[in-house]
């Protein structure tokens, strides 16, 4: 808990409360502002001066879901709900594959000879410093040579890339830290390396995976630019699918859009919610040990 | 599997990293490497991905020279590194008040810490999109503000200047907490004795900061100005919502104008070889980082 590492410190004044509270206010109220605009009738939602206080409706939220024709007799489904998906599946495979890969890579880089270990850290770091624009720009050409343009495997395979270099760096952190004795015994043994990283080495790092895990989440969850270049209709992300409720010439239907920037926002902010400690350490790579 | 095999077959203490590693340098290869490797040897072609039936037609380094003639490309590299020193600055020192602020123990400190870190949570198409509204002369908050202050209307994205403070705002606002974060780690990561015995010696909270605290968190505070110094580098979506490169190309940075000769001109050779400068301008800073670190563990040992 948060609350019990930080007892290094003594406990805050009132007046350090206030204030913390006050910027926490502060902090979110574009959030807060959000959450009112779906809520908000369409004149509402662009009143000026701002409204505080007005009749909540709901029909942003169903207009995630549907479209109705321009004659009104005919109701669409607007997608979203495989755009969720899409986002839930795409991130949940990515962090997934990132992590499974990233740990072997980790045990290597913590524990196995190998010559010119510094070379290849440093190069993995550098991949993840790389600007995505310079790269998207070959990717597109690639995947659409090799006609994978467009597929789930295409955008996960790139997520998975994007995520390695960071749960590479924070996974081998948390090995580093470990006590080996147990692991010297079972590897006099004669266990297999393997098994000693999965039976020994990772239910001790158990907390730190799940960190490394909601870090490479939140970008992956969020990412717009790989996204909107990379997916195709069936693989569309919800951070992409937004954007069409800014249409060229009506301007951004702002009741919708804040609506869908809500829902979005909600899973993501209960892991944050919950996982707060593993955020804190993963903000670091894993560089800080405790 | 043949990682498995691997594993087991060398029966050798220790064992070989090969394996464990392949996979992901595999990858990264794939990912990262290939695509490198095409963009710099497309950067020397004349090619646009959009017509793939014409062939691509050899300039040499024609790509790189235009570049050094062109004097818009040169002010998008004062632009991108104008918005990375003041907006790093800014989330730097923020981040840092933040981390004061929010380090000792508090009830409910949860949930205040967890506002403070709902903008980061946020897509950068929302934030954007927001920044945008909140931006805007006739319907923005910030607008609204101004004119109640002052009584003359106000235009945040009006003027270069401005354009270039209000995307420092929003950037900052949506990645100071991280920096926060990062601090945050770093201050519990500190031993707890070294607080203690400051304070037994009664030292001045001023002089706590420079001897325990300061030295504790130098190593996180390096990495969070390697990090957002690259992200600041490497950002596109917040300056594409918020301000388009406008007004004017007063706020188009390398990573729009990338993507605007790659994407809406499709001049992939040319966009290429922008990446490319691009690449090794981050993988200079990277370096500069390694070096840097690696100077502070050694001074750490003496």
């Amino acid at each position: 808990m948060i609350e019990e590492e930080a007892s290094v410190f003594a406990p805050a004044g009132y007046l350090r409360i206030a204030g913390a509270a006050l910027v926490g206010i502060i902090y979110a109220s574009p959030v807060i502002w959000m959450i009112l605009t779906a809520f908000k009738s369409r004149p509402d939602a662009l009143a000026s001066p701002p409204k505080l206080f007005f009749t909540p409706t709901l029909e942003h939220f169903w207009s995630i879901f549907h479209r109705v024709s321009a004659d009104g007799t005919q109701i669409f489904d607007t997608g979203f709900g495989r755009n969720m998906f899409n986002s839930v599946f795409i991130c949940t495979v990515s962090v997934a594959l990132a992590l499974g890969i990233g740990v072997l890579a980790a045990y290597g880089f913590a524990r196995l000879p190998l010559r010119g270990r510094g070379y290849y850290m440093f190069y993995i770091l550098a991949m993840r410093m790389l600007p995505p624009i310079a790269l998207i720009v070959p990717l597109y050409f690639l995947f659409r040579v090799t006609g994978f343009g467009g597929s789930y495997t295409a955008i996960i395979l790139v997520y998975t890339a994007f995520n390695l270099p960071f749960a590479i760096w924070m996974l081998r952190s948390f090995l580093d830290e470990l006590h080996r004795p147990i692991e010297e015994a079972a590897r006099l043994d004669g266990t297999p390396e393997l098994e000693v990283l999965w039976k020994i080495c990772l239910p001790q790092i158990r907390s730190g995976v799940a960190a490394t895990a909601i870090i490479a989440f939140v970008f992956t969850w969020n990412d717009f630019l790989f996204s909107v270049l990379l997916t195709g209709t069936d693989t569309r992300t919800v951070p992409v699918a937004m954007t069409r409720t800014m249409g060229a010439d009506a301007g951004v239907d702002w009741g919708v859009f804040a609506a869908i920037g809500t829902i979005y926002l909600i899973p993501i902010l209960l892991v944050a919610y919950f996982l707060q400690d593993q955020l804190l350490r993963g903000a670091t790579f894993g560089t800080v040990s405790r | 599997m043949s990682v498995a095999l691997a594993g087991r077959t060398r029966g050798r203490l220790g064992g070989s990293a090969a394996p464990f590693i392949a996979p992901a340098l595999l990858v990264l290869a794939l990912v990262n490497l290939v695509p490198i490797l095409w963009s710099i040897g497309i950067s020397f072609f004349r090619y646009r991905v959009d017509h793939p039936a014409i062939p691509p037609r050899f300039v040499g380094v024609g790509n790189y020279v235009d570049f050094v003639a062109d004097a818009d490309i040169w002010e998008h590299f004062v632009n991108t590194g104008t918005l990375i020193a003041s907006s790093v600055l800014v989330q730097l020192v923020v981040g840092a008040l933040l981390a004061l602020l929010f380090h000792r123990p508090f009830p409910g400190r949860r949930l205040v810490l967890m506002l403070v870190l709902s903008p980061m949570l946020l897509s950068m198409v929302v934030v954007g999109t927001f920044f945008n509204l909140f931006y805007d002369p006739t319907f923005g908050i910030v607008g609204i503000v101004m004119r109640a202050l002052t009584g003359a209307p106000f235009a945040p994205l009006g003027s270069p200047r401005a354009a270039m403070v209000s995307l420092v705002i929003a950037d900052a606002w949506m990645w100071s907490p991280f920096v926060m974060l990062m601090l945050l780690a770093g201050l519990q990561g500190t031993p707890r004795y070294l607080f203690e015995a400051a304070s037994i010696d009664r030292a001045s909270s001023w002089r706590r900061f420079w001897t325990v605290i300061f030295p504790s968190i130098r190593g996180v505070l390096l990495l969070a100005l390697l990090f957002r110094t690259i992200e600041s580098f490497n950002m596109f979506d917040l300056i594409y919502t918020i301000t388009n490169g406008g007004p004017g190309t007063s706020t188009e940075t390398v990573a729009t104008e990338i993507y605007d000769t790659g994407f809406v001109l499709f001049e992939t050779g040319r966009a290429s070889a922008l990446g490319n400068l691009s690449l090794f301008a981050v993988l200079v800073l990277t370096n500069l980082y390694f070096q840097a670190v690696r100077r502070q563990d050694r001074a750490s040992y003496r």
